[in-house]
């Protein structure tokens, strides 16, 4: 569970602890593991997108997993499962738990604008592991979204007859395709700066590994 | 089984697969050595034995999953006529200049396996079996889709008057370009899978499966075949010319 996510109120009564949990073990380990599919579904994605190219361009074979196109199918049909568990897992959680209300909300254009801002000028606000800015808010739940969308649209080009009412809700199997290669790019793009920024401020990553941080105020009471 | 294996394309296709086998262990070799998976190395999933059966494994689970979402009587979407591709691509595991050619008149369709009747087939007596036509989307492995049309007798039919065991598993296939394949019972009865002998109207061309092709709005178009000259049920796994080579084998759509 997660405790220590606001401020706390209660140093006059006890010494703040040296060690403040930051991250559930839940969201690390589903992080880590939805890490690792995401790396496999793309890198085989793009393998199986250069079989028949929907544009005029395709991705440098070197960056492409599964050698061929037979050998990229059965990376992205095995890996998809791992994909989905663990995307519903970290879903189920985030929502039963609050962790999404918590962590993730409120995000107001406004707020992800300023902090955007910000972070181009190099001061981002993030010294308090425990709260997201609002750059970070609107790029997790953008991530999530586009996941979701990557796992639907997936489903509806895999089933494009049995699940024909899916596939239809993204313009037929040809219009599904499109959407789901969108998809990608956006995650990808996502997970590029989001990988950027960790580069940034990298005691985020010890954190989202371990789960905890130094408490900022260990010691001043 | 055993006549198709005795024959001289039977042992050709026996070959290919081990052949391909070896590829394609390079293949994964080339495909984890790449920095897309540097983070792996020094695990044992760079052991290419294990990710090849691991993957295997996941291909055989991916079978039996897609035999439970196969819904017998769902359909697949028929389209206007307007809505055909022209020209409809050509695809084989070889170039259009390697179209086999099949001779109408010596033509025979071979029946083997837990078949009642198995007396071969000539292409007048199949010429003058109930007919049904489709316009559906055929869709490649390779991500590619085309709108074809399609006639010829529902297979169930087919199936039913020569006493097929419809009780079995497999119904398998074999071609004239030593290409063969096979599909689940289920689709094989599935209303919209057709035996079909002409394709825009026309009898089928060469490029598009003299004499005959069947065609299966619910799967993949590799498990389409054309120029077949022989068909058994058996309930031994068959397997497929792109299924052996690590291909899945249900291919559903
Ligand atoms: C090697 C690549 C990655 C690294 C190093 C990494 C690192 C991190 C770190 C350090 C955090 C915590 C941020 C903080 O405390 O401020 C985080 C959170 C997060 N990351 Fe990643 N990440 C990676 C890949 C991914 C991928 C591929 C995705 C999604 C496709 C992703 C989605 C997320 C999400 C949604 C969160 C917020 C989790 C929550 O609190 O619920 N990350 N990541």
């Amino acid at each position: 569970m997660e405790t220590a996510t606001s401020a706390p109120s209660t140093t006059t009564l006890a010494a703040p602890a040296e060690w403040i949990r930051i991250h559930p073990l839940v969201v690390r380990i589903t992080h880590w593991i939805n890490a690792f599919a995401i790396l496999i579904m793309v890198t085989s994605g793009w393998r199986i997108y250069n079989a028949a190219p929907i544009w005029d361009f395709r991705i440098p074979a070197d960056l492409t997993l599964g050698g061929w196109l037979g050998g990229a199918l059965n990376w992205h049909f095995a890996a998809m499962w791992l994909l989905t568990i663990n995307g519903l897992v970290y879903l189920a959680y985030g929502i039963a738990s609050g962790h999404f209300r918590r962590k993730l909300l409120p995000v107001t254009p406004r707020a992800v604008v300023q902090d955007v801002l910000e972070a181009l000028r190099g001061r981002l606000a993030h010294a308090d592991l425990s709260v997201y800015n609002a750059a970070q808010r609107a790029a997790y739940l953008g991530i999530i979204l586009a996941l979701v969308v990557l796992v639907f649209s997936g489903l509806a080009i895999w089933k494009p007859v049995q699940w024909q009412e899916l596939t239809a809700i993204f313009g037929g199997y040809e219009g599904a395709r499109v959407v789901h290669f969108a998809a990608m790019a956006v995650t990808v793009l996502i997970v590029l700066v989001h990988v950027v920024m960790v580069a940034l401020v990298p005691r985020t990553l010890p954190t989202m590994i371990t789960g905890r941080a130094r408490n900022p105020l260990w010691g001043k009471s | 089984m055993k006549k198709f294996l005795a024959d001289k394309s039977g042992l050709r296709d026996h070959a290919a697969p081990a052949i391909a086998r070896i590829e394609r262990r390079l293949f994964l070799r080339k495909g984890l050595s790449l920095g897309a998976l540097a983070m792996l190395s020094g695990c044992d999933v760079t052991n290419d034995e294990t990710v090849d059966k691991v993957l295997s494994a996941m291909s055989r689970w991916n079978d039996s999953v897609q035999a439970k979402i196969f819904d017998p009587n769902k359909l697949a979407i028929e389209y206007p006529e307007s809505a055909i591709t022209t020209p409809f691509p050509f695809n084989a595991y070889y170039g259009e200049d390697e179209i086999r050619l099949v001779e109408a008149e010596s033509y025979k369709l071979e029946l083997s396996g837990l078949i009642r009747e198995r007396k071969p087939w000539t292409l007048p007596e199949l010429y003058a079996l109930p007919q049904a036509s489709q316009v559906t989307r055929h869709i490649c492995v390779e991500g590619w889709s085309a709108i074809g049309k399609w006639s010829g007798t529902p297979f169930r039919t087919f199936l039913e008057r020569v006493g097929a065991d419809t009780t079995a598993k497999y119904v398998g296939f074999k071609c004239a370009d030593d290409y063969y394949t096979s599909i689940d019972m289920a689709t094989a009865l599935h209303p919209q899978t057709l035996l079909t002998f002409r394709f825009a109207d026309q009898i089928l061309p060469p490029q598009y499966g003299f004499p005959m092709k069947l065609r299966v709005p619910t799967k993949l178009g590799f498990k389409n075949p054309k120029h077949i000259m022989a068909m058994y049920v058996t309930n031994t796994y068959p397997g497929g010319y792109w299924e052996d080579q690590g291909y899945n084998w249900f291919s559903g759509s």
